[in-house]
């Protein structure tokens, strides 16, 4: 019976836990996916082996994204050949790059300088090297 | 022991025999002979990472995928399954006292097929990473390689069906008829579990990988997107057989300390009942869970949900196992020869890759980790960790009852220490990597990422380390199966007694011995 206890509590605990995990993620993640109203769109096209990125005006840029310290953007992630991920490390942005569907990811930049732009999911020979540089810049205006 | 093997015979005879301790041998020799194989591979990996910016070692990108996509898939297919079904074939039927494999024959041609499906793998060498995630690998992928890929992945699909098929109909249908299945010991349960969870999923992935060939032959579209299909089908599906896969490759470790470590501890397990329970949920909540490699692919927010639940809720049972593992160790007279050495080894990284997979699990943090080194070390840490610490512990205590010499114990040790520092070394410094957002499968990394410099540098002597370690392995296995001095057959271990023994235990089938 002692022994059986011991376990029970063992199990207890990682299940407490795990419920911590789960709920604390839950509530996490509902408001990371919360997009605010007011965010900019930006496409994002993912190809063998470079990015290019169309703003809401209709300016389009490769490798290099511009954007402004304090907006938020929503990124509209196209794929043109096989699957890749749309990734910026240093804001945790991150989402497959499908071709066929078209995916979604936001954020809101809060300082500025650069950061580097990868892709996160295998895509072939240049997979390495599919890289790109987000610049965000002080919001004059 | 009924195990014995000690008298010499020619090579031939051991090949086209299908005795289950034969082809229990030819099993874990070839997976031996596999994990070694792509252990250059990966020992080259690691040394082509350790510099930024140039062509060290291996010069171009395409070879270096291939190394990582051949090290990857015969690692999972030609190591993981071969040696747990060879140590499963060697020990099942003792354990539920029948003289033999249900199906002899289908036994040897279960195995027959591996050969040959690693000769496809390893003839192809193909470039779409192990999981040939599509459409790469329906429209990029080249040439042959990539479709004897698929051949030599559905060669070994089916053999480890038929094996799985064999190993169900042995514990099922033949124990003996005094032995109540709650009592056949725990590595023949995981076997069974595992053999169940492979007829389950195998065939979804079967079905996939035929998909996968017509589509690139052009004649259908399922996962190519300009013809109307879907990619994310084939994740779907490859996740649906991979995640549960997991624990197939992983159950057989768990089930081989089952074996070592009341025994190492001269002390009953701590519980039959809760070991065979863990198991059994490990093996309905392993499909439960595919969902969790997906998250990033545009799924929506219930879904993610559902399958973080799923998750989730695989995690106590394994932490059953462990607390099983612990409780039976307490109070017992330890005897830390090397099969315990590495099973207690095991254990320990086991819970530090469990801890690791609950935060991947939680969704914000995936989205941080998903598709970066963590990840990388995080299955490794399973896989070697975990796996080949159990599988190694496992063969070092079989090695006696198989060549009839003993191991170098010093040797052992030497090996024991190298692999727990290089697979340590290795492996938290990846999730470090992971962290500072390196992705994997990257044939170079930038020099002025200074932070991912070191810690590549730091994986790579540590890949150096586990390498050496793997050496004296595989120099313990060659020089002391010849010239070893003789085992005490009774007790090899020197653990007192043949109560320790347990399937030394009167068999009928096994009484003429071997």
């Amino acid at each position: 019976m002692g022994h059986d206890t011991a376990e029970w509590v063992f199990v207890g605990i990682v299940i407490a836990i795990l419920f911590y995990v789960g709920v604390d993620s839950w509530i996490v993640q509902k408001e990371v996916e919360e997009v605010p109203a007011d965010a900019e769109i930006v496409k994002v096209y993912g190809q063998q082996w470079f990015w290019s990125f169309e703003h809401a005006d209709g300016t389009k840029e490769v490798n290099t994204l511009h954007l402004k310290q304090g907006h938020a953007y929503k990124f509209e992630i196209y794929g043109k050949d096989v699957m890749h991920s749309f990734n910026i490390p240093d804001y945790v942005v991150f989402e497959d790059v499908v071709p066929g569907h078209v995916n979604h990811a936001w954020f809101s930049p809060d300082q500025t300088g650069t950061f580097p732009i990868q892709c996160r999911e295998y895509c072939g020979l240049l997979h390495y090297n599919m890289r790109g540089e987000l610049v965000v810049e002080a919001d004059k205006t | 022991m009924v195990l014995e093997l000690k008298k010499a015979r020619p090579v031939w005879q051991i090949m086209f025999s299908t005795h289950h301790t034969d082809v229990g041998l030819l099993y874990t020799v070839t997976g031996l002979a596999f994990l070694f194989m792509a252990g250059v591979l990966a020992l080259m990996i690691r040394t082509h990472l350790f510099f930024p910016g140039q062509n060290f070692l291996i010069s171009d990108s395409v070879t270096f995928n291939r190394i990582f996509t051949v090290h990857g898939l015969t690692m999972l297919f030609l190591f993981a399954l071969p040696v747990a079904n060879g140590i499963g074939n060697y020990l099942v039927p003792i354990m539920v006292r029948y003289k033999d494999m249900a199906y002899p024959k289908l036994n040897a041609v279960a195995f027959w097929m591996n050969p040959i499906g690693g000769a496809l793998l390893w003839l192809g060498f193909s470039d779409t990473s192990w999981v040939s995630y599509a459409p790469y690998s329906v429209i990029r992928a080249p040439g042959p390689a990539a479709d004897m890929m698929i051949f030599g992945l559905k060669i070994l699909g089916i053999s480890s069906i038929l094996s799985s098929i064999n190993f169900i109909v042995t514990i099922i249908k033949c124990k003996h008829p005094d032995l109540p299945l709650r009592r056949v010991p725990l590595f023949a349960w995981s076997m069974l579990t595992v053999s169940l969870m492979t007829i389950i999923a195998m065939p979804t992935y079967a079905a996939a990988l035929i998909m996968l060939l017509t589509d690139r032959l052009g004649v259908s579209g399922f996962f190519n997107p300009s013809l109307g299909g879907d990619p994310i089908a084939y994740l779907h599906l490859f996740w649906f057989t991979f995640h549960p896969e997991v624990y197939i490759f992983l159950l057989p470790a768990i089930g081989m300390m089952y074996e070592l470590i009341p025994r190492f501890s001269r002390k009953p397990l701590y519980s039959q009942g809760s070991g065979v329970f863990a198991f059994v949920m490990l093996g309905i909540i392993g499909f439960a869970s595919w969902g969790h490699h997906m998250y990033s692919t545009g799924m929506d927010f219930t879904t993610k949900v559902v399958f973080m639940i799923g998750t989730l809720a695989a995690v106590p049972a394994s932490g059953m196992h462990v607390f099983n593992f612990l409780a039976t160790m307490w109070g017992g007279r330890i005897r830390f020869a090397a099969p315990m050495k590495f099973a207690v080894g095991g254990i320990a990284l086991f819970f530090s890759a469990g801890a690791g997979g609950v935060l991947n699990s939680a969704m914000p943090l995936d989205f941080i980790s998903h598709g970066t080194y963590w990840v990388v070390g995080h299955m490794h840490l399973f896989l070697t960790g975990t796996i080949a610490f159990g599988f190694v512990g496992m063969v070092y205590y079989m090695f006696p009852f198989i060549t009839g010499r003993m191991y170098s114990e010093k040797l052992a040790n030497v090996h024991f220490i190298l692999m727990l520092w290089g697979t340590v070394q290795v492996f938290f410094t990846q999730h470090l990597l992971g962290l500072a957002g390196m992705a994997r499968r990257i044939y170079d990394y930038p020099p002025e990422y200074t932070s991912w410099v070191e810690l590549n540098q730091i994986a790579t002597v540590g890949a150096w380390i586990l390498g050496a370690g793997f050496v004296a392995f595989l120099a313990n296995l060659l020089y002391y199966s010849s010239k070893g001095k003789e085992a005490n057959m009774d007790d090899p271990f020197g653990l007192g007694g043949k109560y320790y023994y347990p399937y030394q235990a009167k068999n009928p089938h096994h009484a003429s011995g071997y």
